[in-house]
């Protein structure tokens, strides 16, 4: 029998664990052993550590016995395996870091620590974030708890299956040009993506450095609020962390969306999105005017340049950001070789998979010498004529919204051996990576195979609390962000 | 026939901060390998770079001290390489928007030959940029394979490269001596060579007169001034050789052998790597305000072209003389402690005794002028004795012997006790004299005769009989009284 707790919202287990009705290790066994029965079939975690989960309820406890009393204390979550993670395995769902034990915390990591969070777990990923189908994982694929013949979305499709499975209540999850969002809408999830700078990188394996964003992944706008409460915040270590005032993302939930202008970039809704996505879309668009909000016809008219541009950008950076990963000092080193250059060759050669060193390359020819100004730099001006499109459209509404992907999940294998049809299931993620934006996926209902589709919301810069009213609204009215994956 | 040499010097100079340029751990010298490296020097998954504000506030000094422009936006880059004591496979520079842009160093080349005078010489700088060291690999003492030594893993560094200005090895060399004087002035950089606090890379080339630039060839690393101009003059020699003999100079990277005195190419243009620069997107743009740069302008001490200028205006001195004592701030601020105490219009005699038998007697004891075991104080008091009569020159000597031998608290005291001063009381002097007259009738007769020899022989009588105390201008104009009555 499944106990109502793992279908709790964060408030009801807050309210759950202040109340004494339950304590963190009690709540914790139950998703530990919810683990154990279904992450053999999901496989959304990559490693798993029960004494050490364990030790840190009943550190919660003692905690919350002492006087303590956190919204987030003794609630236990998962953490996508990219977040280096003190004593833990961290792999980034690579081989070249399989045997590498973090021996730091990252910022955020720290951060939940310090609210009393219990780690159930590091979920699996796409290696290094790169990928939207999870399948680029050398730990396996993922599967989706909907379907489990089919993709959970990627590169966070671990944190996506198990919040999906209620293997974890929250989760976290990184996106660089939609690694919160997509797995999130394939997975009938809530999850944002915050302004770039909100969320400390320290810690967090870089894959592009200057779209790189950690955020929560959970089953509610609210729950993600909440989260986002507890990782969001200003840190010295990284650079581009914004040094601004500590805000309450839950502040605005409840206001009204009566007099919300709500943009539908066109490029959002041409061919492309697939009819059963746009069904939902549509609907759940009809349900914001119901609420109150008006529909604003805008246009985004670089969007189309996105996906090329990204493909220069993230990969440029990380070919230089993989850099380190040369079996000199930590993880994998092929264990025979003739000299130095063949060390790094074999070490490389055995240690990153397929996906990885494509982009590797990619990223290696555009910044290379004479190549540099026709790939890298032109990317960068199509990058900021894409935030400039934003700029102008924001003066026009309060919020942008439309599809997080143009397809429900696809099968295992169906897209893995053309990239480019792979990388185009970012095709309206990426847009709002690429100008730093504030964005999230929410579920708004389901298309072909009974599978979650997700509405994406794009907010102006630091307006999370307005997106996550938006989002909120809506759920308060509809009950898409309830439904669970049966037979699990 | 007739070359031209054409040399220009990349410089890498350690800037004296506390931490590393992107890391909090420390960069002092010597630690046991690896204590100082933490999780940023050894780019563990997941950590960032965070600049050191200290290392940019050398920059702006360096920027000022040579007139150069400071960019109010630069940006860090990425250098890609794979070396195993480069952690990152990536090392963070600035390429195409440096900190400090442009600016000069004015400089005196010594006379080479003699016969040759020295001249100045203004080298022009290119830029300034900041970036971080590497660690050391040790191929000693692994029997067959390699030790990582991170702990100088991001220690600051300004590189500091010049024009193609310099034409000799004795022009480069004179660079990197005003060079690593300044950088030492201006308090960025220790300058300590033998611990690669500052090491420079020779770009040479030859030329015929008004043909355009050779072919370079880049020395690495020049750990000492010796080295710096043995391996140029090789190379030079080198390079004109091979053009004599038809072969043409080939791109390349050199290493200086000091044991052989030869250079030997280390790679060349074709293994010349593609460092994919791009700007660091972990790093924001460095931004310097107007304020900041203000604010270190007014901290910035005298620097020591100014020195030299007001120590030739208001001392009168040479410009060697000017040039010497601002070698270093210690040697000026000893001098100039000297001519205030001694007086403005001894500043000639201070610059001589400084420069002179002080600088002798520190280098003969491998002392640096701050060591110095006679204070300005004392050599003021001692010049001022000179100045006045006293004392001679000579028997200045034997008392600055005294003061560097602490035989007494000051000039004044050796004088008295040793009985040193010189005799003016013309009474004195005449008698003496007589007494010499009358005691070398042969050298009176042979003066007589015309033979000014003779003149010198009787000087030396009359001083030797006061123990070098008369003074030497008053026994001579009385003597050839004398002998002239």
């Amino acid at each position: 029998m499944t106990s109502a707790y793992v279908e709790s919202s964060l408030t009801a287990l807050a309210d759950a664990l202040a109340a004494k009705a339950i304590s963190s290790v009690e709540l914790t066994k139950l998703f530990l052993d919810r683990i154990e029965r279904l992450n053999p079939v999901l496989n959304a975690f990559i490693t798993l550590d029960r004494d050490r989960t364990l030790s840190m309820a009943l550190a919660a406890d003692a905690r919350r016995a002492a006087g303590e009393n956190g919204p987030l204390l003794g609630i236990p979550l998962a953490h996508k395996d990219i977040y280096c993670t003190q004593g833990w395995l961290t792999t980034c769902g690579s081989k070249i870091l399989s045997n590498f034990v973090s021996p730091y915390d990252a910022h955020v990591v720290e951060q939940l620590k310090q609210a009393g969070m219990v780690t159930l777990g590091k979920c699996n990923m796409d290696e290094f974030a790169m990928g939207s189908s999870n399948e680029s994982s050398y730990y396996g694929p993922v599967k989706n708890p909907w379907d489990i013949r089919r993709i959970p979305g990627g590169s966070s499709g671990g944190s996506a299956a198990a919040v999906a499975a209620r293997l974890a209540p929250v989760a976290t999850g990184t996106d660089t040009g939609g690694s919160i969002r997509q797995p999130a809408a394939m997975c009938g999830l809530t999850g944002i993506k915050p302004t770039y700078g909100v969320v400390s990188r320290y810690g967090m394996i870089a894959f592009a450095s200057s779209l790189d964003q950690g955020g929560p992944m959970a089953k509610s706008a609210q729950d993600c609020a909440l989260l986002l409460n507890a990782m969001a915040g200003f840190d010295g270590r990284d650079s581009t962390s914004l040094d601004r005032q500590a805000e309450d993302y839950t502040r605005d939930l409840a206001q009204p969306l009566a007099g919300l202008r709500i943009g539908l970039p066109r490029e959002f809704f041409a061919a492309g999105m697939s009819d059963d996505v746009r069904a939902a879309i549509d609907a759940a668009l009809a349900e914001y005017r119901r609420l109150g909000a008006t529909l604003v016809d805008i246009s985004l008219p670089n969007s189309g340049l996105a996906v090329p541009a990204y493909y220069v950008i993230a990969p440029a950076e990380a070919s230089s950001n993989l850099s380190r990963f040369d079996g000199v000092r930590y993880g994998y080193r092929a264990p025979d070789y003739l000299d130095l250059a063949d060390m790094y060759c074999k070490t490389r050669s055995q240690g990153f998979g397929a996906e990885v060193k494509r982009r590797i390359l990619i990223g290696t020819y555009v910044l290379s010498h004479g190549y540099y100004d026709a790939y890298y730099l032109q990317a960068q001006k199509v990058r900021r004529l894409i935030a400039d499109d934003f700029r102008e459209v924001f003066k026009q509404c309060d919020v942008i919204a439309g599809p997080t992907a143009p397809n429900v999940a696809f099968e295992l294998g169906a897209k893995s051996e053309d990239p480019v049809q792979m990388y185009l299931s970012d095709i309206y993620t990426i847009p709002a990576s690429l100008a730093g934006l504030p964005c999230m996926s929410l579920p708004c209902g389901f298309g072909a195979g009974n599978m979650p589709v997700g509405l994406q919301l794009i907010g102006n810069y630091f307006d999370e609390a307005r997106m996550l009213r938006t989002a909120h609204g809506y759920q308060q009215v509809t009950d898409w962000h309830l439904h669970m994956p049966e037979g699990l | 026939m007739q070359w031209e040499i054409v040399i220009g010097l990349e410089t890498h100079a350690q800037l004296q901060t506390q931490s590393k340029i992107f890391s909090g751990a420390s960069t002092a010298f010597g630690a046991a390998p690896n204590v100082q490296a933490c999780a940023v020097d050894l780019a563990l998954p997941g950590v960032l770079p965070v600049l050191n504000k200290a290392a940019v506030a050398c920059a702006i000094r360096f920027g000022l001290a040579v007139n150069a422009t400071i960019a109010p936006r630069s940006v860090f880059a990425r250098k890609n390489y794979f070396y195993p004591d480069l952690p990152k496979g990536y090392q963070i520079s600035q390429f195409e928007l440096p900190v400090v842009k442009g600016g000069e160093l004015t400089l005196l080349v010594a006379a080479g030959k003699p016969g040759e005078q020295p001249y100045e010489k203004t080298v022009h700088l290119t830029r300034a940029h900041l970036e971080e060291d590497a660690g050391k690999s040790l191929h000693e003492d692994f029997h067959g394979k390699t030790g990582i030594d991170l702990n100088r893993a991001g220690t600051p560094l300004l590189e500091i490269v010049t024009e193609p200005d310099m034409c000799s090895a004795a022009e480069a060399v004179a660079y990197a001596k005003a060079l690593h004087a300044l950088v030492r002035w201006i308090g960025i950089c220790d300058g300590n060579m033998q611990e690669g606090s500052f090491r420079c890379d020779a770009n040479v080339s030859v030329r015929r007169p008004g043909a355009p630039l050779g072919t370079r060839r880049e020395i690495k690393n020049l750990n000492s001034f010796r080295f710096m101009q043995q391996a140029i003059d090789y190379e030079v020699h080198w390079q004109i050789n091979e053009i004599e003999d038809g072969r043409a100079i080939q791109q390349a990277t050199v290493l200086f052998d000091p044991a052989t005195g030869t250079t030997r190419a280390m790679r060349s243009k074709e293994d010349a790597q593609d460092y994919r620069y791009f700007p660091d997107p972990d790093l924001l743009p460095l931004e310097i305000s107007s304020a900041w740069i203000a604010e270190t302008r007014a901290s910035m001490p005298e620097l020591p072209s100014e020195m030299k200028a007001r120590f030739e205006r208001d001392y009168g001195l040479s410009a060697y003389d000017a040039t010497t004592l601002t070698a270093s701030r210690e040697t000026a601020g000893y001098f100039e402690e000297c001519v205030a105490a001694a007086g403005k219009s001894n500043a000639k005699l201070c610059a001589n005794w400084v420069m002179g038998e002080l600088a002798a007697r520190l280098n003969e004891a491998d002392l640096g002028v701050a060591a110095s075991p006679v204070s300005s104080s004392q050599l003021a008091g001692m010049v001022a004795r000179i100045a006045d009569k006293t004392i001679s020159s000579k028997i200045a000597k034997d008392v600055f012997e005294a003061l560097w031998n602490q035989a007494g608290p000051d000039a004044d005291n050796i004088i008295e006790a040793k009985g040193l001063r010189q005799i003016t009381d013309t009474g004195a002097i005449e008698k003496l004299i007589d007494e010499v007259l009358a005691a070398n009738p042969k050298s009176v007769e042979e003066y007589r005769a015309g033979k000014d020899k003779a003149f010198n022989a009787l000087v030396g009588q009359a001083m030797k009989a006061t123990k070098g105390k008369a003074n030497p201008q008053q026994v001579n104009e009385l003597l050839r009284k004398k002998l002239a009555g």
